[in-house]
C-alpha cells in the first residue's frame, strides 16, 4: 500500500510535465489552429538554453526559469512570423507537416553538435536533498516541480479564461475580422500567443533539465505521449489538457507499478478508447 | 550499325567477365551498420564510421592495389529496418563485412542475414552473449565485450565486496534480458541472492517508479541492466531519490565513456564497471585516441565500440593480405581470421575462438572523483584486470554448435 502512494506521487510528477506541455499545445491549437509538432524540440531547446546559461554565462537555475522561456519564446515568435502565419486558413495537415519538419531540423542540428548522450545539469543547491514522507523518499526538487507547474498551469488558465486579454484572444479566434474592426492588432496577438505556448514548452524543458539528461532527443521521446494526452483531453481545451496531463501521469505511474512493460503504451490504449467513445476528447468541443 | 554496336557491347561485357576471373579481385566494401541518430549514436554512430575509415587509411592496403570502400547506414535500433538494409547491402551493394551493429536485438537479426548471405559480421557494439553461444555462426565474430563478460567481471567483483543481494532494472529487450540472466547466474554462483527485477521500456525518460521499487526491495545492489541514455538517466535519478545515500549501491553493468562524460564526474564518481578499452590505458591507446578525437566533431574520445571497429578491421585486413585476394567468401575469411592471432595497439594481443568470440583482457574501472580528474575525458581508475582466458564464457560451457566436444 505504501508503494502505491509513492507511485501515485511519482505519477503526479510526470503528470506535471505532461500538463505543462499539453497546455502549451492546447493554447497554440486553440488560438492558432496549428498542431505544433515542434513542441518537443522547443522543450528540448528550453533545457539546452538553461544548460548554456549555466555553463557559459554562469546564470543559475532560477534565472534560467525566467530567461530560457523568453529566449525560446522569441525563437518561436520568429518561426510564427516567418513561416506559420502563411498557413492561416489552410488544412491542419500543413501546419503539422511544417512544424514536424522544423522539429526534425532543430533536433538534427543539436544532435550534430552535442551528440545523443546529453549534457549534465545539476539540481540547484536550494532544492537538493529530500524528505522522508514515511511511505517514500520525496526529492525536494520533484515536489517543487509539481507545485510550480500547477501554479503555472492555473495562471495560464486564468489568463486565457478570466482576463480581458484572454477574452480578446478567444474572440480573435472566433472571428478575427470583427475583432480587428475594434482596433485590436490580431496578428500580433496571435504571434504573442504562439510565443506563450512555446515559452511554456521551454519552461518545462528547464524544469526537466536537472532530472533528465539535457539531450537533443528528450523532446522527441516525450512529444508523442503529450499528443496522446491532448487528444484524450480534447484539442484546444485549456482546463481539459491540464487535468488530463496530471491524470495520465498518475495512470502511467500505476502501470509502472502493476505491469511495467506496458507503461509506455497505456496512454495510447486510453487514447484509442477515448476516441472510440468520445472522438472530441473528454472535454473537447466539436470541431 | 545496330548489330555492330551490340557486338561491341557483348565484347566489352565478356572482357569484364574475363578480367574479373583472371586477375585477383581486390575490392572490398565495409558496411558500418549502427545507430546514427538515436540513444546509442554517441557510443557507435559517426565515430564507428570514422574508426573504420582510420583503419582503412592505416592499413596501407590501398598502396598494395586494394580498393576499399566504407559505407554507413542508420538502423534506428529497429531489427526490421536493420535486416532490410543488411539484405540490400549484401545483394545490391555487395558489402563484404558488417561492422559495429550495436543493439542486441538488431545484432541477432543481422547475424542471421549475414550467415544466409555468407558475408561477415564483426560485432563490436551488441552485448548479448548469445551471438557466440546458441546463436553462433561461422560468419560472425563478437569483438569487444558481451553480457557474460560484464556479468562475470562486474558481478563477481561486487559480490566479493559484500553485495550479496541484487535487484535489477532491466531494459525490456534482448540485451537487457541477456544481461540480467548472465548476471543472475554469476551472483547466485557466488552465493548471492536476486530479490527481484523490473523491466522498463527501451528509451524511458523517467525511472522514478522503477527506482522506488528497487529501493523498496532493500537489495544491497541495484543492477542496471540497461545502456546508453537509460543508464545515465537511471543513475542521475537514483542520486535524486537517495538510493546511494540510503546505503544501496548502484551497479552500472554496461557503461561507456560517453555515458560517464555526459553524466559528469559529480554524479558518476565511484561507479564500478567493466570495459575492454579505455583511451588512457597505454601509449598505443592514447596515440589512436588522440588522432580519433581530433577528427570527431565534438572532440570525443573513442568508446570501446568504436575502438573495436578499428581493431576488428585491422585484423580483417591482415587476413585479406594473407589470403591475397578474392575476399567475398565470408565464412572462408572468418576461418582465416580465426587461424591468426590478433594484435593491435588498442586491445593488445588476443585470439578469436572457434565460436567467434574474440578474447582479450577485461578491465574493472572506477570513475574518478572530480578532484582526481586532470581534465576532460580523464575519468577512469583501473582497479582490476580479468585475464583474457578468464574474462569470457569458457568453451566447455558453450552451447555453440561450432564447438566440438
Amino acid at each position: 500500500m505504501q508503494a502505491l502512494y509513492a507511485q501515485l506521487l511519482v505519477g503526479l510528477i510526470n503528470g506535471s510535465f505532461y500538463a505543462l506541455l499539453s497546455l502549451g499545445l492546447a493554447v497554440i491549437f486553440g488560438m492558432l489552429n496549428i498542431i505544433n509538432f515542434a513542441h518537443g524540440a522547443l522543450y528540448m531547446m528550453g533545457a539546452f538554453v538553461a544548460y548554456f546559461l549555466l555553463s557559459l554565462g554562469g546564470i543559475n537555475y532560477w534565472w534560467a526559469l525566467l530567461i530560457a522561456p523568453v529566449i525560446v519564446g522569441i525563437f518561436g515568435m520568429i518561426l510564427e512570423r516567418t513561416m506559420l502565419q502563411w498557413l492561416t486558413g489552410l488544412d491542419h495537415l500543413y501546419g503539422l507537416l511544417l512544424t514536424f519538419g522544423i522539429a526534425l531540423i532543430v533536433q538534427g542540428v543539436f544532435q550534430n553538435y552535442f551528440g545523443s548522450s546529453g549534457l549534465p545539469y545539476a539540481i540547484p543547491d536550494q532544492l537538493k536533498g529530500g524528505m522522508n514522507l514515511g511511505f517514500m523518499f520525496l526529492p525536494i526538487y520533484r515536489g517543487w516541480v509539481v507545485v510550480f507547474s500547477l501554479v503555472v498551469c492555473l495562471a495560464t488558465w486564468f489568463l486565457i479564461e478570466k482576463t480581458q486579454l484572454g477574452a480578446y484572444l478567444r474572440a480573435a479566434t472566433e472571428n478575427p475580422t470583427l475583432v480587428r474592426a475594434f482596433g485590436i492588432n490580431v496578428p500580433r496577438m496571435i504571434t504573442l500567443t504562439y510565443g506563450l505556448g512555446v515559452g511554456l514548452a521551454a519552461l518545462a524543458g528547464v524544469l526537466s533539465a536537472p532530472i533528465n539528461q539535457v539531450r537533443p532527443l528528450m523532446g522527441a521521446d516525450l512529444i508523442i505521449v503529450v499528443f496522446a494526452v491532448v487528444v484524450i483531453g480534447g484539442m484546444g481545451s485549456i482546463m481539459g489538457s491540464i487535468i488530463t496531463g496530471f491524470a495520465l501521469g498518475v495512470i502511467e505511474g500505476l502501470t509502472k507499478y502493476f505491469y511495467p512493460e506496458a507503461s509506455n503504451t497505456v496512454v495510447f490504449v486510453l487514447m484509442v478508447l477515448v476516441l472510440l467513445v468520445k472522438p472530441t476528447g473528454l472535454t473537447g468541443r466539436a470541431a | 550499325m545496330k548489330q555492330r554496336f551490340s557486338a561491341l557491347l557483348l565484347g566489352v561485357a565478356l572482357g569484364f567477365v574475363a578480367s574479373g576471373a583472371s586477375a585477383q579481385d581486390k575490392t572490398v566494401k565495409i558496411g558500418v551498420l549502427t545507430d546514427n541518430s538515436g540513444l546509442y549514436s554517441d557510443l557507435g554512430g559517426a565515430g564507428s564510421t570514422l574508426a573504420a575509415q582510420m583503419a582503412v587509411e592505416d592499413s596501407g592496403l590501398a598502396a598494395k592495389g586494394w580498393k576499399i570502400d566504407v559505407i554507413s547506414a542508420d538502423h534506428q535500433n529497429k531489427p526490421d529496418i536493420a535486416t532490410t538494409i543488411a539484405r540490400q547491402w549484401a545483394d545490391v551493394e555487395k558489402v563484404d563485412i558488417f561492422m559495429d551493429v550495436l543493439n542486441s536485438g538488431v545484432a541477432l537479426a543481422v547475424n542471421n542475414v549475414v550467415k544466409e548471405k555468407n558475408s561477415i559480421l564483426i560485432d563490436t557494439g551488441a552485448a548479448t552473449s548469445d551471438l557466440t553461444n546458441a546463436q553462433c555462426s561461422p560468419n560472425t565474430i563478437h569483438w569487444v565485450y558481451d553480457t557474460f563478460m560484464l556479468a562475470n567481471s562486474t558481478g563477481q567483483a561486487l559480490v566479493k565486496a559484500g553485495g550479496d543481494s541484487w535487484f535489477f532494472l532491466t531494459a525490456d529487450y534482448a540485451f537487457g534480458a541477456a544481461l540480467e540472466r548472465d548476471t543472475t547466474a554469476v551472483v547466485q554462483k557466488a552465493g548471492g541472492k536476486v530479490l527481484g527485477s523490473v523491466k522498463h521500456p527501451l528509451n524511458s525518460s523517467d525511472f522514478s517508479s522503477f527506482l522506488l521499487q528497487a529501493q523498496a526491495s532493500k537489495a544491497k545492489i541495484v543492477g542496471l541492466a540497461n545502456a546508453g541514455g537509460d543508464t545515465t538517466n537511471s543513475i542521475k535519478q537514483a542520486a535524486e531519490f537517495g538510493i546511494v545515500a540510503g546505503g544501496q549501491k548502484l551497479a552500472g553493468l554496461l557503461l561507456f565513456i560517453t555515458d560517464v562524460h555526459s553524466l559528469g564526474l559529480n554524479v558518476a564518481q565511484g561507479l564500478n564497471f567493466t570495459e575492454t578499452f579505455y583511451w588512457d590505458l597505454n601509449d598505443g591507446t592514447r596515440a589512436f585516441s588522440k588522432r580519433f578525437s581530433e577528427r570527431m566533431k565534438n572532440k570525443a574520445m573513442p568508446s570501446m565500440v568504436q575502438a573495436g571497429v578499428y581493431s576488428g578491421l585491422i585484423h580483417y585486413f591482415k587476413a585479406l593480405e594473407a589470403m591475397g585476394g578474392n575476399p567475398h567468401d565470408g565464412a572462408k575469411a572468418v576461418e582465416k581470421m580465426k587461424s591468426m592471432p590478433t594484435d593491435d595497439p588498442l586491445f593488445g594481443q588476443g585470439s578469436i575462438r572457434v565460436d567467434g568470440r574474440k578474447i582479450h583482457p577485461a578491465y574493472l574501472f572506477e570513475v574518478k572523483k572530480p578532484s582526481e580528474s586532470k581534465g576532460p575525458w580523464d575519468y577512469y581508475k583501473l582497479v582490476g584486470t580479468v585475464p583474457a582466458d578468464q574474462a569470457f564464457r569458457p568453451l566447455s560451457e558453450s552451447a555453440c554448435p561450432l564447438v566440438k566436444k
